[in-house]
């Protein structure tokens, strides 16, 4: 069986080893025909990103986490898909946003929704915390990073833990570390002066506060990024009001100064 | 993956097709940082500077890059962030695996060992860190050990390392081994003096140094315990 | 079973001269004795209710599960050796994600009935290891329709509109059949099961159960969750209410 199963070095090998696995029933002693041999002749991994979503952004506020990101998908230059969702609730008290390659944050999107269900199959009251989505996200990240495979993202992740908002991010090594104020892409150079300095003059923003500030940031982020676009989504969690995920969000944008450019050059 | 694409005798540049370069999938960064540590009779300390960057952007200028192992060790690293993330974790557990097998801490210079056969363990994928090992050794004498980042390891009494090691071992050789000076008494270095020379050489180290900044942590570990202290760099 | 000891009996490999799998039937056995589990499909919902029976007073309240989500959609209820059980569920939870992991969507109940019982089946066709001794019965909301079906140790599988297995089966489903269940919305299809199980519920043989219920359909928007506790309290009661007016009329006729 090729499918992903939940085996991992972690986990005990199972029981009955011998046994036949699901699907498996056609070659029941052993399980010498099960093993796949495509590994034998060389593959292709991600060795570049194709149809990438641009900046995400995210920041502390006085209840809780925003994390914004627009709705474009670009195949290089090429606005391919505009409308992409790329801000996810994962459950009551986690928001994730992703930048990077498309494929691949809908390859982990679905990993970690089975990861829900899966913990909402137990049903013993448990659920999932941002801290630790965060920390199983960096293997997740390092470990594809290790096989030469990486997965091609930078995620933003947010939540509530132990009554206090969490913000934090992994990149495609694996990288992770956590922040009230947090940008990936473009944003990194674009959109973090901005936010670290209405996050440095009042920490405790109400989050319409926050909204307005995302909203101003997108706009910056829409008019200098090439690859951005004026709509975004946001990603909303707080003590109060748990998860709510908003948009798409329109921004307003106005070229007309460029219009003296256009004369001048005609 | 071929990493010589072509023969470089016969290369012509200007024969080149303009095409759009591809990127080219490293499974390393650079994410900066300095870890200077300090030993002396009854005491060892170790600071690290909180900056975590890449490139021009600086990620967050709040990481402690210290990782307190046991009750009289800490480990400091700078180098690939990934790496050390990973490399720490694994660090920890197999210090927890020791408690729980032979129902004692293990000791610094067991540890410092310890990580040195992880380091090599990994010689053809390494982790690319630098690390600095600080603690107390069987006698409650301070001890560092430094490392490569595929594992030779050696002993010393005073170690800069990371991305301003070049720059502040010169300054520490002279400073605290009393290096290239004249008729000058070697005196054994207090805790005080240690610590004012750890945040001398951070503040110089943050002006020259763009991966070096924000703030230090430092770790002192006595007999006692270990004491947290934390000091101001610039920010730009 | 005239041919007991006379060696068709050891291995599920080999059949017996009239034509038996004995230890498929050994195994049915086992589900025998293990409290009764019955699953009702009513108008808009399926309904499960198992008779926990509590061998120790000293066992936590809510333990040993015999109810299990499969997936957000699908409810799986089992009588029989618990620890096979519990490796049914983990099988038919691998075949759900995979399916899901596949697809995107949630697994027909369908499908899910059909991997499992060959899986099932597949355990009653080598002399190297045991058939499963546990019953399964599965229950799902798909398209504002109910759906459950029961497989056997064997791996026969059928669709269902009111089954019961263990102990008391046959009792069990005789009060089913009494019932119009195409007309039973979800609150009355909890009372019938509580009333069910309390009735046949044998208190000199088993001492003391606990009953455990769990549902989907439309009143849980399709998803598989344990019925609310002020909901199967209220059935309990009933129950209860129902069982000792009987007994009194039995006691007013002699």
């Amino acid at each position: 069986m090729s499918m992903p199963n939940k085996a991992d070095c972690f986990s005990s090998l199972p029981f009955w080893q011998n046994g036949p696995a699901p699907g498996a029933f056609y070659n029941f002693p052993g399980t010498a025909a099960s093993s796949s041999n495509y590994n034998d002749c060389g593959i292709q991994r991600t060795q570049t990103p194709m149809v990438t979503g641009s900046s995400v952004i995210g920041i502390q506020y006085k209840d809780g986490i925003i994390i914004a990101a627009d709705v474009l998908a670009s195949y290089g230059s090429l606005a391919r898909f505009r409308n992409c969702e790329r801000v996810m609730k994962v459950n009551d008290n986690i928001i994730l946003g992703a930048g990077g390659d498309y494929a691949d944050y809908q390859y982990l999107r679905s990993l970690i929704e089975q990861k829900i269900i899966d913990e909402k199959c137990l049903d013993d009251g448990f659920t999932l915390k941002p801290k630790s989505l965060h920390c199983w996200l960096t293997r997740v990240m390092y470990n594809k990073r290790s096989n030469f495979n990486p997965l091609w993202n930078n995620f933003i992740i947010g939540g509530i833990e132990d009554g206090k908002p969490f913000l934090g991010t992994v990149d495609k090594l694996g990288t992770a570390f956590s922040d009230p104020v947090i940008a990936t892409g473009y944003g990194a150079y674009l959109a973090t002066p901005i936010l670290t300095k209405a996050y440095d003059a009042n920490s405790q923003m109400t989050e319409e506060e926050a909204t307005n500030l995302i909203y101003k940031v997108m706009q910056v982020l829409f008019y200098r990024d090439a690859r951005s676009f004026p709509k975004y989504h946001l990603g909303v969690i707080s003590k109060e009001k748990g998860v709510e995920i908003r948009g798409p969000i329109e921004i307003e944008h106005n070229w007309e100064v460029s219009t003296m450019g256009r004369n001048q050059l005609r | 993956m071929a990493l010589v694409d072509r023969e470089p005798s016969r290369y012509l540049p200007d024969y080149d097709v303009q095409a759009p370069k591809q990127l080219h999938f490293s499974p390393y960064a650079d994410n900066g940082g300095s870890v200077v540590a300090i030993a002396g009779d009854d005491f060892s300390i170790i600071a690290a500077d909180t900056r975590l960057s890449a490139g021009f952007s600086i990620y967050t200028r709040k990481q402690e890059k210290l990782f307190t192992l046991s009750s009289n060790t800490v480990l400091g690293c700078s180098g690939c962030w990934c790496d050390t993330l990973t490399l720490t974790r694994v660090m920890a557990a197999r210090m927890q695996m020791y408690e729980h097998e032979h129902h004692k801490t293990m000791a610094t210079p067991a540890a410092a060992q310890m990580l040195s056969t992880m380091l090599y363990y990994k010689r053809f994928f390494p982790y690319y860190v630098s690390n600095i090992l600080a603690g107390l050794d069987s006698e409650g004498k301070g001890v560092i050990y430094r490392y490569d980042p595929v594992g030779h390891c050696e002993k010393n009494y005073y170690v800069a390392g990371g991305s301003s090691g070049a720059l502040l071992q010169p300054l520490l050789d002279n400073q605290v081994g009393y290096l290239n000076q004249e008729n000058v008494e070697k005196v054994p270095i207090t805790k005080e003096k240690a610590l004012a020379i750890i945040k001398d050489v951070f503040t110089s180290a943050a002006e020259r140094d763009i991966y070096t900044g924000d703030g230090i942590f430092i770790k002192i570990i006595t007999k006692d315990g270990i004491a947290t202290d934390f000091f101001e760099l610039r920010r730009d | 079973m005239s041919s007991i000891g006379t060696g068709y009996d050891l291995s599920a490999s080999q059949f017996s001269p009239d034509g038996r799998v004995f230890q498929v039937e050994y195994a049915q056995k086992a589900v025998e004795n293990s409290g009764t589990v019955l699953g009702l499909k009513g108008k808009d919902c399926v309904v499960f209710a198992v008779e926990k029976l509590v061998t120790s007073k000293l066992y936590e309240p809510f333990s040993n599960k015999r109810t299990f989500n499969v997936d957000q959609h699908i409810g799986l209820a089992v009588s029989g050796l618990i620890s096979d059980a519990r490796q049914i569920v983990e099988t038919a939870r691998l075949e759900a994600s995979n399916y899901r992991g596949q697809y995107g969507v949630g697994i027909p109940l369908k499908y899910l009935n059909d991997r499992l019982s060959m899986f099932m089946h597949a355990y009653t066709l080598y002399s190297a290891v045991r058939p499963y001794g546990c019953s399964a019965i599965l229950s799902s909301y798909e398209d504002n329709k109910p759906e459950m079906y029961m497989i056997d140790p064997s791996g026969v599988s059928h669709g269902y509109t009111g089954c019961a297995i263990g102990k008391a089966k046959q009792a069990a489903k005789t009060e089913i059949e009494k019932l119009k269940l195409s007309t039973l919305d979800h609150i009355s299809l909890v009372k019938e099961a509580a009333r069910i199980i309390y009735l046949v519920h044998d208190e000199l043989k088993d001492k003391q159960f606990e009953l455990e219920m769990s549902w989907v359909g439309e009143c849980t928007q399709g998803k598989h969750e344990k019925v609310p506790l002020n909901i199967k309290t209220e059935a309990e009661n009933a129950a209860r209410q129902i069982l000792a007016d009987d007994s009194d009329s039995d006691v007013d006729e002699i």
